[in-house]
Order: structure tokens, then C-alpha cells, then sequence
């Protein structure tokens, strides 16, 4: 490993982590799609800031970028607060129109200097290594491991001394209010960072990259948990590894590392989304199919208590009174003799007295309704899924 | 004009999203044929755009993830894929990779003919479809509760309709670009649904618009140099959204704020009257004169609504003085039991 190598895997390292701590928040704030929003329309405000400057590296580009990128979450609030359209709407319109403005600028006034439109939106980050911050004379590593260092350190210190106050804001903004510290100021905190983290990530990584370490590491960790503080720490650890392992991944393939992460972090995603314990497809799919047969079977008990006549009773009756298939009554039967609900004597199903008990427990609480009853047969569930 | 659909079903970002996933279709399209026939790579779109749909579905229902995380999710896993695969093709040793890049900006100008006549087939198609499923789109549209129960098939008709969003998306991206295409989606028909509370008025205004916008924006960045189609024509879209928003006559912001500030000129000459009135009822001949400073202690008074008053005949004026016509005294008398039996 060359230390240009360490270098990159350095910077893509920071920025996922500085990018996951905003869009962790923004995830649980349904506010993903602003990032994407942001980073498209902060293209105006760098072109502005380098026609002042004419330096692509200066402060000022960065700042102008973050103006722009609070204008457009003000200019989506405003047209969402006049009521005509929705806010997806809004932010769908407001992003490509200052998109365009920045294109056509560009078009226009500097076509021939170093700022074009591929470099703005996808990055380079093989490139970063090269463009080094001297001072005094002594090279000090690359410039823009520095401007997402300090970005880093900035939404560290602010996450650190705000945690309470964003925690609240997020998930109870009536409660935030009523206990006096303003929503809007956070929100538009929350805001002014995600721009400043995107512009500042965006030249290392391009746009589209920092739109995805910001939504997919917390979404990813979103299906994992519900604790805000793992959250934050699985958002960051899968950045990192996403950035780390996408690296080696370009450098495989010879491909833009920018891609690469991002395709890092969509496996990671669809690995997470298939087999995360509680939230999975997986798990849903079967705690569905588990619940079916609960209902199966407390379909089939009421009506062995609804029928005392004995054809009414028989095993193959059920086939075409429930209208079950053959396979799925013989599982619910099974289920149902294994918990000691049914005896079957004679292919005539009769219920036991512990079925008979648990059957009108079943009616009491379809009849009431209330959440008491249900906790004991909750308890009786777990039996049959043992 | 499929944007409208779009717009009124709240998926607007959709556009958006699915722009961006049809990135690495055309990618492996093209790694898979090696030639970069449009057709071919359009049909890589349209599939990985459906898929990039559906997977966005699959999050929503499924998992607690909300629609905006899972579109962001997408959008940027599948054009960072998209990204990765078309590096890779950049670095093989073939000469027809030039200009794949293209579908990301989008250059009208690289039209060829039989990109014209595709997108008009296509065109037409969509038009025949949703005028033969009118019905059904309206009402899965407004009620999909009540189209169930009318024993549609929601699910197909909701699969045709995204199908034919992503169609259209990927027939526009080379026009305009993944970026803009959303603004191309969503623009006309958010300016459309300003004018009109109608599908089908809307759905109209929004393809002139879309076709209009079209025109002029090709029209100026033709007239100019160095001026790309793609934002032109979105920046066009846009000045309609704006000028829609202001000056629509029903939800227009323009003749709503007019709307308001005749509201309360109405409110404040109504007060004027009622104290008027109040005035008025202590003596036994309704028009006796008062002096006008009676009146300055009150909030609603100006000169300018006593002129008012006096113009709609309700008040006569004397010098200093005024007094309540016959119709101003019924009209408050009116005005007040109206009042009072609003309150209760």
C-alpha cells in the first residue's frame, strides 16, 4: 500500500463518517431526499464563488455552496407552505431549476477553465492525493483531507454539545418547542451542516456518492435498530467499511472508486434488507406466514366449537368448508394436536378441554377487543411456535 | 403528460429516482450487445428503471424505511452502480464507448431520426393506453380503496401506469439528461394542476406546456452559443411553474393575496356598519344625523370606507355629518342577526 493509497482510503473514510452523522438524522427526519436536492443545487453557488474567486479551492466557494444549498431548503419551504403543490413536488422543482441555472453559467462564462459539470458530480477521488495543501513550504497531506477533516470535526463538536436537543427535535417537535429550544433553529441547523458536509465531501467524492453515504449507511442501520446511538455508530462503521472496502474493490476493476463505494454500499444494503433479524424481507416474510397459520388455527378451533355435529367434525370436511388446501390443514392440524387443543378420533376432530378454554378465551377477546386479553394468549402463542 | 399522474399520486421524486437507476441499464446493455444502438440501450433502461421501481416499493411496504429514504436510497445506489460499471467500460478496449456519457447530460442535438420516430411511437402508445384505462387511472388515482372494492386489478393498473412513467423517463432522458428529466416530469404538471381542478383539463395543459417548453427552450439555446438544450428547456418549464404559481385565478398567490385584501376591506366596512347600526337603533328616526367623530374612536373607520358606505348607498353624508339610508339600516340589521345566528 503506497501512502497515496492510505491517503484515499483516509479521505473516503472521513467523509462517509461525516456524511453519516447528518444523514442519520435526516433519514429519521424523512428529510433523505433534501440531501439529494442540496447536492445538485449547491452547482450555482460554486460557480458563482469561483467566478469571485477564480480558485477552485478557496473557502469562499464552499461557504457560497452551503448558502445555496440553505436557499434551496428555504426556497422548498416556502412553496410547500403556499399550499399549491406537495413537498416532493417542491423539492423536484427546485433543485433542477438551480441545477440548470449552474449548468447553463458554466456553459456560458467558463468553458475553458478547469470546471465541468462530470467533475462537479462525480468526483474524482483517485485524484485527491495529488492536490496537496503546502504551508510554509512543508507538504502537510492532501487538501482535501483537510477540509473534510475540519467538516468532521465541526459536525462532531456540534453532534457532541446538540445530541439532547437534536434527539428531541427529531422525534417529538412539540416536545422540543414546549421545553423552548426552537425546532426551526435546529432544522435549519441540521440543514447548514448536511449542505457544508455535501459541498465539502462533494469535491472529493462527487455528488451523487454523498448522497448515498448519507441515506444508505443510516438506512442500512436503520433496519437494524431503533437505539439513535447505535444507529449513529452502525451508520458510521458501515460508511467506513463501505469506503474502505470499495477502494480495494476500484482498484480491482480499474473503476471510478466513487462507484465502487456506492456499490459497496448497496450490498451492503440489500444484505441487510434480506436478512436484518427483526426487519428483513426475510423475517417479515416469515413472522407473515407464522401469523397466517396463528389465525389458521384460531379460524379452525372456532369452528370446531361452533359445530357439535359430528360431519361437520371430519378431517376431510375441512378441506371444503374453510376452503383449506390439503397441505395447509394438515399443518394446522399437526399444529393443533401438538399443543393438545384437538384429539382426532376416528378422522372426527373434537376439541380438548384446553382447546375449548383457550377458544372461548379467543372469542372474549375478538368480542372486547382489549389489549389485557390478548397478553395471555400472546404467551400461548409462543407455544406453538416452539 | 404522464407527469401529472405522477404529481397528483405524491411520487413525484419518483421521476427522479428512476432517471438516475436507468444509469446502469444502459451500462450493461451495452456490455452485454458492445454496440451502442439505442434501442437496445433504452431497453436497458426500461428494465433496470423498473427494477429500481419496484425494489423502491418493496422498501416501503416492507420495511419502516419511509418512501423519501428509499428513493434517496435508490437513486444514488443505482447511479453509483451505474457510475462504476461505465469507468469499467471506459477502460475496455472498444471504440463505440464514446458518448455513453451522453445519457447523463443528454444532447438533443444527437437525435437521429429514428431516435425522433421511436419517441413518437412511443408517444402514441402511451397516449392510446391511457386514453383506452382512462377511467380506471382516475379512479385508482383518487380512491384505490374504492377501485378494490369495484374488482379492478390495482396492482396491474398500477404496474402499467409506473411502466409507462419509466418508459417515458427513459425516452427523455437523452433529451434532457438524468438530472433534468425529473424537472421535465414534474414541471409541466405542476404548473397544469394550478390552472384546474380537472384530470383531464390538467393532464392537457400539462402537455402543452411540456411541448411548449420544449419549443422555446430549444429555440433559445439554439439561438445562442454554447447553450445546452436540457437546462434551457427545464429552466423554460420552470418560468411557467412561476408564473402559474402566481397568477392563476383560483390558487394563484397573486389573486389569493388580492382575495385577502378584499376580505378585509369587507370585514372592516361590515364593522363600520354594524357600529353604525348601534348608533343608529338609540335614536327613533334611523337617519338622524351624527357627526362623523363619533366614529374616529372606531378600528374599522377610515374616509375611505365611509366613502365606501356612501357609495353603496348605505350612508348619507352632510357636511360633518352622517346618518344610515333605509337599505344601510336593514343591511346591518341583517348583518347582525346573521351573525347571531351563526354563532349559535
Amino acid at each position: 500500500m503506497s501512502s497515496a493509497q492510505i491517503e484515499i482510503q483516509l479521505i473516503a473514510s472521513i467523509v462517509a463518517v461525516a456524511c453519516a452523522i447528518p444523514g442519520t438524522f435526516l433519514v429519521l427526519r424523512k428529510m433523505a431526499m433534501i440531501s439529494d436536492a442540496i447536492s445538485h443545487s449547491i452547482l450555482p453557488g460554486i460557480v458563482v464563488g469561483f467566478f469571485i474567486t477564480h480558485d477552485l479551492n478557496s473557502p469562499l466557494l464552499i461557504l457560497l455552496a452551503a448558502l445555496t444549498g440553505i436557499i434551496t431548503v428555504v426556497l422548498v419551504e416556502y412553496i410547500q407552505k403556499t399550499g399549491l403543490v406537495k413537498e416532493d413536488t417542491a423539492i423536484g422543482l427546485v433543485f433542477p431549476a438551480l441545477f440548470s441555472i449552474g449548468v447553463i453559467m458554466i456553459a456560458k462564462n467558463a468553458n475553458d477553465v478547469h470546471l465541468d459539470v462530470d467533475a462537479v458530480l462525480l468526483g474524482e477521488l483517485a485524484f485527491a492525493p495529488f492536490d496537496r495543501l503546502i504551508i510554509g513550504g512543508i507538504d502537510v497531506g492532501p487538501k482535501s483531507l483537510w477540509i473534510v477533516g475540519t467538516i468532521l470535526l465541526i459536525t462532531v463538536t456540534l453532534l457532541f454539545t446538540f445530541f439532547k436537543e437534536l434527539k428531541v427535535s427529531t422525534f417529538d417537535k412539540g416536545l422540543a418547542a414546549s421545553l423552548g429550544f426552537s425546532p426551526a433553529i435546529i432544522h435549519y441547523g441540521l440543514m447548514s451542516v448536511s449542505s457544508v458536509t455535501t459541498v465539502g465531501a462533494f469535491d472529493a467524492v462527487g455528488a451523487i456518492l454523498v448522497v448515498a453515504l448519507m441515506i444508505a449507511p443510516a438506512a442500512t442501520a436503520y433496519l437494524l435498530t431503533t437505539d439513535l446511538k447505535k444507529m449513529l455508530a452502525l451508520a458510521i462503521g458501515f460508511g467506513i467499511f463501505s469506503a474502505i472496502f470499495g477502494y480495494w474493490v476500484a482498484h480491482w476493476l480499474d473503476a471510478s472508486i466513487a462507484g465502487s463505494i456506492t456499490t459497496v454500499l448497496g450490498f451492503v444494503f440489500l444484505l441487510v434488507y434480506l436478512f436484518a433479524p427483526t426487519k428483513g424481507i426475510i423475517a417479515v416474510m416469515y413472522r407473515e406466514k407464522q401469523q397466517r397459520i396463528e389465525v389458521s388455527l384460531l379460524t379452525f378451533l372456532l369452528h370446531l366449537k361452533n359445530h357439535d355435529e359430528e360431519s361437520e367434525r371430519h378431517v376431510n370436511h375441512l378441506n371444503e368448508h374453510i376452503n383449506w388446501q390439503k397441505v395447509r390443514a394438515k399443518s394446522v392440524l399437526d399444529l393443533a394436536q401438538k399443543n393438545n387443543m384437538i384429539n382426532i378420533d376416528n378422522n372426527i376432530v373434537s376439541l380438548t378441554k384446553k382447546g375449548d378454554e383457550f377458544t372461548s378465551k379467543a372469542i372474549d377477546y375478538i368480542i372486547t377487543n382489549e389489549d389485557a386479553q390478548i397478553e395471555d394468549m400472546k404467551d400461548d402463542f409462543f407455544l406453538f411456535r416452539g | 403528460m404522464l407527469g401529472s399522474f405522477a404529481v397528483l399520486r405524491k411520487q413525484s421524486l419518483l421521476g427522479d429516482a428512476i432517471s438516475h437507476a436507468a444509469l446502469p441499464g444502459i451500462a450493461i446493455a451495452f456490455l452485454i450487445t458492445g454496440a451502442k444502438d439505442s434501442n437496445t440501450l433504452l431497453i436497458g433502461a426500461l428494465i433496470s428503471g423498473l427494477i429500481g421501481t419496484f425494489w423502491i416499493r418493496g422498501i416501503v411496504t416492507k420495511t419502516h424505511l419511509k418512501s423519501d429514504t428509499a428513493l434517496g436510497l435508490i437513486l444514488s445506489l443505482f447511479f453509483g452502480f451505474g457510475m462504476l460499471l461505465l469507468t469499467f467500460i471506459q477502460k475496455q478496449p472498444n471504440a463505440n464507448q464514446a458518448g455513453l456519457d451522453k445519457y447523463l447530460f443528454g444532447q438533443a442535438a444527437t437525435l437521429v431520426e429514428s431516435d425522433v420516430w421511436m419517441m413518437a411511437i412511443v408517444t402514441g402508445i402511451c397516449l392510446i393506453v391511457m386514453l383506452t384505462f382512462w377511467k380506471e387511472f382516475k379512479i385508482l388515482l383518487f380512491d384505490a380503496d374504492y377501485t378494490k372494492t369495484l374488482g379492478f386489478n390495482t396492482k396491474t393498473i398500477d404496474i402499467l401506469i409506473t411502466s409507462f412513467i419509466v418508459l417515458a423517463i427513459v425516452l427523455g432522458l437523452q433529451t434532457v439528461g438524468v438530472v433534468l428529466m425529473s424537472a421535465m416530469l414534474l414541471a409541466p404538471a405542476a404548473a397544469a394542476r394550478q390552472w384546474t381542478n380537472s384530470l383531464a383539463v390538467m393532464v392537457f395543459l400539462a402537455a402543452i406546456f411540456g411541448a411548449f417548453s420544449g419549443v422555446v427552450g430549444t429555440a433559445i439555446s439554439a439561438s445562442q452559443n454554447n447553450l445546452s438544450t436540457g437546462p434551457v428547456i427545464v429552466l423554460v418549464a420552470g418560468v411557467f411553474v412561476v408564473v402559474s404559481f402566481i397568477f392563476s385565478p383560483s390558487r394563484g398567490l397573486l389573486f389569493k393575496q388580492i382575495r385577502f385584501i378584499k376580505n378585509r376591506r369587507d370585514l372592516e366596512l361590515h364593522k363600520t356598519l354594524a357600529f353604525m347600526h348601534q348608533i343608529a337603533e338609540t335614536h327613533e328616526d334611523i337617519s338622524h344625523p351624527h357627526a362623523i367623530k363619533l366614529l374616529n374612536n372606531f378600528q374599522g373607520y377610515t374616509r375611505s370606507t365611509l366613502q365606501k358606505l356612501v357609495e353603496k348607498d348605505y350612508v348619507q353624508l352632510q357636511g360633518n355629518m352622517w346618518s344610515l339610508t333605509e337599505t344601510g339600516f336593514d343591511t346591518a340589521a341583517n348583518l347582525y342577526t346573521k351573525q347571531s345566528t351563526e354563532d349559535e
